[in-house]
């Protein structure tokens, strides 16, 4: 399928003929083709890319998957793979000259071993459902992505997912065991182990937030957490955002790592209030939701300290919830950050910048000067804990020439944290999305190492082509144009 | 907060120099930082390359929970200063001698006995610098905690044992020094001690280490100090005095257990696997997760053994440092080692042979 082909009708034809090959061992309604089939997959949570695969498959067995990928390889056909599809950057978009690979039949939870705390479970699991079904041993699953209730296990590996409760329990990569990969030519290989580690290089480590590109996962064994005794959030308002950047730096300088730690500033605030009316104070420049969890007893003191730490940091209120109910609706407003912003404008574009936390005040207020600069609004959500920040920029597709100015202003964004000694994705990936912005983080060895590594896995590059590494040529042509537009602040700059 | 650094010596330029020129004229090299875990993994082959020089703290900042060293800093002055400071390396680190550098630990990959309840050492690093096979020197990952641009090549450094690249700085995330930790003891038996240490793990406790050695189980608790009596109370036992130094013992291998000429095995199995009924002297850290063994059983049926149950063993100490030190991978494995070992290293220059045995003659790159 890389040579180009010289119709549409020869196109139909080579499709015809590749799903009369799938077709041989692939579940009946297994093989989609028609357009009308195709449209749901046309792209993935972020739906400002939108491209129709080639085809769809849907298998349901290892050996399909594995059969398939024989037959891509064979045949030269890229391939996406795609988990639930709630992607925010573009990394299960689809090629019209690919095949794209749902996982979404793979639901099973395979076994819960309570006493050794693991859950092995496909791919397709959702992450919320391996918590529920753990949850009657007393265990969970702990890193819980916003997208929980819908995005697959798999996607979180692809993507090392992470979640609020991230600063105290770590990201996918810190909650895994094994994985069972196919590689595009069809090799099943078990990476990580039932232990604790395995012998080799560590695999599982370069295998989690590789997009897609490196294997397909069939099957994954993660880590299962005791459910604390209890958990208590703490809400606290700020006049002014530099005080809430301060108050976290106190809360983790005193010693404290809470389970999650978070801020939203006015705009978040406000339009989480409206939507779920979690009793967030409208009139704050900024609050921040610090959850403690432990032991009863462990807990009582840490809220006790916690609270005078806000005060002393200038908190102008300071509210710990009463019980689970309030604790639940505390988070719903934080959890449901995106989509509230998504009431209040025709689209948002959400971003996903990692900086040191002392550079916070100075980024938030570039952040408001670029936004100026370019009329378009932003709503700011942040891992404060862990300096990931979500700056959500408010824009309307349908206004000519508004996404164009909305993606260069999010790729200043990107370029200012790395500025500052962060990286431009703490955890929705780079797909097609941040591409570009590759070649600010990264010089032209680390890239051509990284293609090296991409190459020892798939030396035809035939899994996700296009995403996440950009091309040395496409460096070339991003820089270009950037020198040309005067945009790129700092082209030397030190990336450690 | 001001970033706390330590006077040290950059000699990144001079190590890449040199590595350019061994490169050129094919020489296989030892990369060496204090020589403390020299015992470790296969016999390499090659040249010494000396890596201690490059030494010294480049940035800390407290608030930010990370510290960013060279990788010829010893393991004690880094210690250090993070304990002036409050805080650790979760994972504490063996030492295994004074010399111990934090590019040796990190590139071992080794983990003590807060090990399954903090995390291990590829859990911590955030980012490295490192001179690759080609003497090309590249930064991976960053000093934040949450990075997803790129493949993770700063965990794939970890235990590569010098392999992959030659490592000349590193950025770990630290964490708090617990404001209270207590060690208790109990009497028991194997099965039972393997069966408690996994009751405990399933519940809300504030554990950080549980051992069974010489009948006897340990257990460490950190956190507030309410919750750590809180704890005691529900674990029983007594509790040990001089608890700190019992686990840096264990750590450094300087229990009685660990004396000898002996073989020593280091059995990596799923926590609650039941004892194996292999002789020899047992210990049971990481809860039941990382299992010593001494003794001189065949090879074929330790790794039998461990593989019976889903795990792995690695023969640590001792026995023929150049057969199958580490347990042996499956054949597509192998063959992935083999092409990861050519994308960062096309020469095999660095370290040859100390993690795989290497490649037939026909076969291309040695590891
Ligand atoms: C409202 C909202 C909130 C979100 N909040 C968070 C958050 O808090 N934290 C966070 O980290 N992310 C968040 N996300 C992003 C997204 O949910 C995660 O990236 C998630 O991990 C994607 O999972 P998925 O199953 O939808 O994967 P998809 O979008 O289907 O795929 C993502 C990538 O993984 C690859 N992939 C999927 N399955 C496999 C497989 N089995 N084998 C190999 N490759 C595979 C795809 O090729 C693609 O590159 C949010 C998204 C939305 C829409």
């Amino acid at each position: 399928m890389n040579q180009p082909l010289s119709s549409d009708t020869d196109r139909r034809t080579q499709t015809q003929r590749l799903a009369g090959l799938f077709r041989r061992f692939m579940p009946r309604d297994g093989v989609l083709v028609d357009a009308e089939d195709l449209r749901p997959y046309e792209c993935d949570g972020l739906s400002a890319y939108r491209r129709v695969p080639m085809m769809v498959l849907l298998p349901e067995t290892v050996e399909q998957v594995q059969q398939a990928l024989e037959v891509c390889s064979a045949e030269r056909v890229p391939v996406v793979a795609r988990g639930a599809g709630t992607g925010l950057s573009g990394g299960a978009l689809p090629r019209e000259d690919a095949v794209l690979l749902s996982l979404a039949r793979f639901n099973r939870i395979v076994h819960i071993d309570p006493m050794n705390r693991v859950a092995r479970v496909q791919p397709g699991v959702r992450n919320l459902a391996i918590s529920e079904a753990a949850a009657p041993y007393g265990l969970y699953y702990a890193p819980d992505p916003s997208s929980q209730i819908a995005c697959s296990i798999g996607g979180n590996v692809a993507e090392n997912a992470g979640g609020v409760h991230c600063l105290k329990y770590g990201l996918t990569v810190h909650n895994l065991l094994e994985i069972k990969v196919i590689t595009i030519e069809g090799e099943a290989l078990t990476i990580g182990g039932q232990g604790l580690d395995a012998p080799g290089y560590d695999l599982l480590a370069v295998l989690t937030g590789s997009e897609g590109m490196l294997a397909v996962i069939v099957e994954v064994t993660v880590k299962l957490l005791p459910k604390p005794e209890r958990a208590q959030v703490i809400l606290a308002a700020f006049d002014r955002i530099e005080q809430a950047g301060n108050a976290v730096a106190a809360v983790i300088g005193a010693g404290i790592i809470p389970a999650g730690l978070e801020m939203m500033d006015n705009p978040a605030i406000r339009a989480a209030e409206d939507f779920v009316h979690a009793g967030y104070p409208t009139g704050a420049a900024a609050i921040l939701l610090c959850e403690l969890d432990g032991t009863d007893e462990e807990v009582s003191e840490l809220i006790a300290q916690v609270r005078q730490l806000l005060v002393d940091h200038g908190a102008s209120a300071v509210r710990a919830a009463k019980d689970d109910a309030e604790r639940q609706r505390l988070w719903a407003g934080r959890k449901a950050a995106f989509p509230a912003v998504g009431r209040i404008s025709p689209d948002y574009y959400c971003m996903d910048g990692t900086i040191p936390r002392a550079q916070l005040a100075h980024v938030l207020k570039r952040i408001g000067e670029m936004s100026a600069e370019y009329r378009l609004p932003v709503a700011n959500v942040f891992h404060a804990g862990d300096g990931n920040l979500h700056p959500l920029i408010l824009y309307d597709a349908n206004v000519p020439g508004e996404l164009e100015r909305t993606e260069e202003f999010g790729g200043r964004i990107l370029e200012l944290c790395v500025e500052v000694g962060g990286t431009i994705t703490g955890e929705h990936g780079v797909g097609v999305e941040k591409i570009n912005q590759m070649c600010v983080q990264f010089r032209e060895p680390e890239l051509v190492q990284f293609h090296a590594l991409k190459a020892a896995f798939d030396p035809r590059g035939l899994l996700n082509p296009g995403k996440a590494i950009p091309t040395l040529a496409r460096c070339a042509e991003f820089g270009a144009m950037h020198v040309h537009g005067g945009k790129l602040p700092f082209p030397d700059i030190e990336r450690f | 907060m001001e970033a706390a650094v330590q006077p040290g010596a950059d000699e990144g330029q001079a190590l890449q120099e040199a590595l350019s020129r061994a490169v050129e004229e094919k020489i296989p090299l030892e990369i060496i930082g204090g020589g403390s875990k020299r015992f470790y993994g296969r016999r390499a082959r090659g040249e010494p390359f000396h890596v201690a020089g490059h030494r010294g703290v480049v940035d800390y900042e407290p608030t930010e929970l990370v510290v960013t060293a060279r990788a010829g800093t010893p393991l004690q002055e880094l210690e250090a200063l993070l304990e002036a400071h409050g805080q650790m390396l979760a994972f504490e680190p063996p030492h295994f001698g004074e010399t111990a550098t934090l590019g040796g630990a990190i590139a071992c990959g080794l983990s003590g006995p807060r090990r399954p309840y903090a995390g291990a050492a590829r859990d911590f690093v955030l980012g490295v610098e490192y001179l690759n096979g080609k003497a090309e020197r590249l930064h991976c990952g960053g000093r934040v905690m949450k990075n997803v641009a790129g493949y993770d090549v700063s965990r794939l450094m970890v235990g590569a044992l010098g392999t992959l690249g030659v490592l000349l700085r590193v950025s770990l995330k630290v964490v708090p020094r617990p404001a209270r930790e207590l060690t208790l003891v109990l009497q028991t038996v194997p099965q039972d001690a393997i069966d408690q240490m996994n009751r405990w793990a399933g519940r809300p406790l504030p554990l950080s280490a549980a051992c069974y050695a010489d009948d006897q189980l340990y257990v460490r608790l950190s956190g507030t100090e309410r919750g750590v009596r809180a704890a005691r109370r529900s674990i029983g036992g007594d509790e040990l005095p001089s608890g700190d130094r019992f686990w840096r013992d264990l750590r450094e291998q300087r229990l009685a257990f660990f004396a000898g000429d002996a073989p020593l095995w280091r059995v990596s199995v799923p926590p609650a696997a039941p004892p194996a009924s292999l002789s020899g002297a047992w210990l049971l850290d990481w809860g039941g997760a990382q299992r010593w063994l001494r003794g001189e059983q065949p090879v074929a049926a330790v790794r039998e053994a461990a593989a019976a149950v889903g795990g792995h063993a690695t023969l640590f100490r001792g026995g023929d440092r150049r057969g199958d030190v580490f347990h042996p991978l499956a054949p597509g494995l192998l063959a992935l080692h083999r092409r990861l070992k050519r994308a960062f290293d096309p020469r095999g220059l660095l370290n040859p042979d100390r993690l795989c045995a290497p490649a037939p003659p026909a076969g291309g790159a040695r590891d």
